[in-house]
């Protein structure tokens, strides 16, 4: 594909007068659309991280003003500058709600997924163009609810992210505008996923087996598949939570609920279980969401950096998919107290054993990757082998809350937070970080600066187990995550409330550890190291392509030749040899 | 930039990538209205037995759902033929048949309309009970979609349908998509109306 062949003069034109609108803002291109996601997503990692910053506080300083920015919160927030239990609430599940849906998703699956997998693949583009931009918007549009939601009369949504019935059908916050953004950001992912699929079986270069698919090909088609079929299910459940808001009807309304001292006034007759199922059929899935393209992108990053095969690539992927597989039947294991029945119960613990053996061995395979591999320790490999005991840690620790015993004095303590932050902030974090050093090359044609790189990790790493250890001492002594003084007025919190403090310093300086990524990020884009086409000697599609890769990626025709991690090949001139090399004879 | 596969089939699937496409779009809907499904069997088991009795306080218009199904299994038949005409290469009876789909979709709503309003004339709202809410639920989002499918096939019939006169093939293999969602729509129907009406 030396010049593309166009089929109509329309075609020509449509390529060459790309006004700025075209190019930049309502661009089909996915490399473009990859990029608007990205940092779409980062801005909302932040802002989700700031709303996080100032709950510490009244975790570690309870009933004092919150300073600097505590008078200019309002008096309906923080009178005085003294956080109200309710405005608690708001940045609680309003951290979750774009944490999950506004920060990882779109930065793991739409910027990852988006800019790389058509590029690993060795396609043109995505399937669906369109599609793929309107995907974007939708999200964009979902952002902005969610945002627009804090600066309504009533405040933000406060019912958790998990908004569970009957308290989210009759609370007077900004539920409504929540439900509404999340099916914006339903829709999205489901375009998205539409999206993904088709590219990955139609798009992939001649020669590219489903055996030869780069790992975090792998990882974003069993993540599509995840999103396609368990994000419906939430769309209606929010849907009939907004009829219960709206309409006054009773899906999640038990009869006779008692409000305030009064009984309802509404038909009752709903089942509040049934938001509990509906919403963890999708949530459950969707810690998967999360984690899956992570661990993609450490997979890449490690066979690149080890200068190894990945171990066991086979048993990986089937892995993977399995795990995809039983993502759908673990969803009750969040619900063991809520008297659903031990039948019931045993059911999902058993599930969920047996999910954790697909997990254990993907880990363990990019654990045996690295086994006598001429380890380069650069950034992204930093962050990639920080990934591995970090969520090594978040995914033991989520084994006693997968057995309905353990988990009945377990439930909703700070050892559950604790536990899913090591998976998801410095596991899925960690990852992606290492994804934005290690493709930044071919986003923008330079390197990051590798100094600046080990000034962001080495502090991220001592301080993201500041924040989050603790909070499995607490939990483990009991301290409920509900909590908006930190447990300070209870008495079994006593001995570890003291923590609050130490949690919060933590993430205050984790904080500070993110400017040496924003300078470096910026700084990078124009002053970077110059990096060509293939800065880390890597094997896969996407470094032939030029950095940065121009509209229908590809100046040369690509016929995949082999499998995707061929580093250290016996009897070869370098120490790699790429995906689309002509074969020997 | 021409993305492959757009109109021809990959030759290994054989399937172009809109057919690839609208299949995975229609399993997210089957889950979507699985869920609500769901929702009506929970709802019903924990109604402790007074489902029959709200089922009939809510007087569902039997005959009228009754020939609301003939009009969307007719509207099925439509479709398939506008289909058909396409691939004879028949643009004229292509539209006719297309409009009469669409036509048969606007029958069916008007007849939905008539519906909810008798609904609304004896007080008869989703807050009413749990059946009437999961009722205006499932049958009004499933009329959404009928719009959906309606406005989709009116945009071929209509200005889409001069992709004809330069890509024909292309033309047909959209109105063959918007065809299988047209039939997913009809089915979810054909669920609907024993679930609520018969049973």
């Amino acid at each position: 594909m030396a010049e593309p062949v166009h089929a109509s003069p329309a075609h020509d034109e449509h390529h060459h007068d790309q006004s700025f609108w075209r190019k930049y803002i309502f661009s089909t291109d996915h490399k473009v659309i990859g990029v608007q996601y990205s940092v779409t997503g980062l801005a909302f990692l932040f802002f989700g991280f700031v709303l996080m910053m100032v709950m510490r506080w009244n975790l570690a300083y309870p009933g004092e003003p919150i300073p600097f920015i505590g008078s200019l919160l309002g008096e309906n927030r923080a009178p005085g500058g003294i956080m109200l239990p309710d405005f608690y609430n708001e940045l609680g599940a309003m951290h979750g709600t774009i944490m999950v849906f506004l920060g990882v998703v779109p930065l793991a699956v739409g910027g990852f997924g988006n800019f790389v997998m058509p590029l690993q693949l060795g396609a043109p583009d995505m399937a669906f163009p369109r599609i793929n931009m309107i995907s974007y918007w939708c999200l964009f549009l979902g952002g902005v609810t969610m945002f627009a939601s804090f600066f309504l009369p009533n405040g933000a949504a406060g019912n958790g992210w998990t908004s569970y019935s009957p308290l989210a059908d009759i609370a007077l916050n900004g539920q409504t505008a929540w439900l509404i953004g999340m099916i914006f950001l339903i829709t999205s992912s489901l375009l998205g996923a539409v999206n993904f699929i088709t590219t990955a079986i139609q798009l992939r270069a001649p020669g590219m087996t489903w055996m030869r698919l780069p790992f975090f090909c792998w990882a974003q088609i069993v993540t599509a598949f995840l999103l396609l079929l368990a994000f419906p299910p939430l769309e209606a459940a929010g849907v009939l939570q907004l009829m219960d808001r709206v309409a006054n009807t009773s899906f999640f309304i038990p009869e006779g609920l008692v409000v305030g001292g009064e009984v309802l006034e509404r038909s009752g007759g709903g089942s509040p279980l049934l938001w509990q199922h509906l919403f963890w059929f999708l949530a459950h899935p969707e810690v998967y969401v999360l984690i899956l393209p992570a661990m993609g992108i450490v997979a890449e990053v490690i066979a690149n950096n080890s200068r190894k095969p990945l171990w066991g690539y086979r048993s990986m992927v089937y892995s993977l998919i399995f795990l995809g597989f039983m993502s759908f039947i673990v969803w009750a294991h969040h619900m063991f107290i809520t008297g659903m029945g031990s039948v019931m119960s045993t059911f999902f613990q058993t599930t969920t054993m047996i999910i954790s053996i697909p997990s254990v061995i993907i880990l363990s395979a990019l654990f045996i990757s690295l086994w006598g591999g001429s380890i380069r320790y650069n950034t992204p490999m930093l962050f990639a082998l920080g990934f591995l005991p970090m969520f090594g840690i978040g995914g033991l620790t989520g084994l006693p809350l997968g057995l309905s015993a353990a988990d009945i004095p377990l439930h909703d303590t700070y050892y559950v937070i604790g536990h899913f932050h090591y998976v998801v902030a410095p596991g899925t974090l960690f990852a992606l970080f290492a994804g934005v050093y290690y493709w930044f090359p071919k986003v923008t044609g330079r390197k990051m600066n590798e100094f600046l790189g080990q000034l962001h990790f080495w502090p991220s790493l001592v301080f993201m187990n500041g924040v989050f250890f603790p909070m499995m001492i607490q939990g483990l002594n009991g301290v409920s995550r509900r909590l908006a003084d930190g447990g300070i007025s209870y008495d079994f919190a006593g001995e570890v409330a003291g923590l609050n403090r130490m949690m919060s310093v933590s993430a205050w300086c984790l904080a500070l550890a993110q400017i040496p990524f924003i300078i470096n990020f910026f700084m990078s884009i124009r002053n970077g190291e110059k990096a060509g086409r293939n800065p880390w000697n890597s094997t896969t599609v996407e470094w032939l392509a030029p950095s940065p890769a121009p509209h229908g990626n590809f100046d040369q025709e690509i016929v995949v030749t082999r499998g995707p991690y061929e580093y250290s090949v016996p009897g070869s001139d370098k120490d790699y040899v790429p995906q689309a090399e002509p074969a020997s004879t | 930039m021409e993305i492959p596969y757009t109109v021809e089939a990959h030759p290994e699937t054989g399937l172009n990538n809109g057919k690839i496409g609208i299949w995975l779009f229609l399993t997210s809907e089957v889950m979507l209205f699985g869920a609500l499904f769901a929702t009506f069997i929970m709802l019903r088991i924990g109604s402790d037995g007074n489902w029959a009795a709200m089922q009939a306080e809510a007087e569902l218009n039997i005959p009228l759902a009754t020939l609301n199904t003939a009009v969307l299994i007719a509207s099925s038949l439509t479709m398939v033929m506008a289909w058909a005409s396409l691939m004879r290469g028949q643009l004229g009876r292509f539209k006719l048949f297309g409009w009469a789909t669409v036509g048969c979709g606007g029958i069916f709503l008007v007849i939905k309309y008539f519906e909810y309003t008798a609904k609304f004339e004896h007080h008869h709202y989703p807050e009413s009970n749990t059946f009437l809410a999961i009722y205006f639920a499932m049958t009004g989002l499933h009329a959404l979609h009928v719009i959906g499918g309606m406005a989709w096939n009116a945009y071929f019939t209509g200005p889409g349908s001069k992709l004809f006169h330069t890509n024909r093939q292309w033309l047909t293999d959209r109105v063959e998509h918007s065809g299988l969602f047209w039939h997913f729509v009809d089915l979810v129907w054909i669920f609907l109306f024993p679930v609520f009406y018969l049973l």
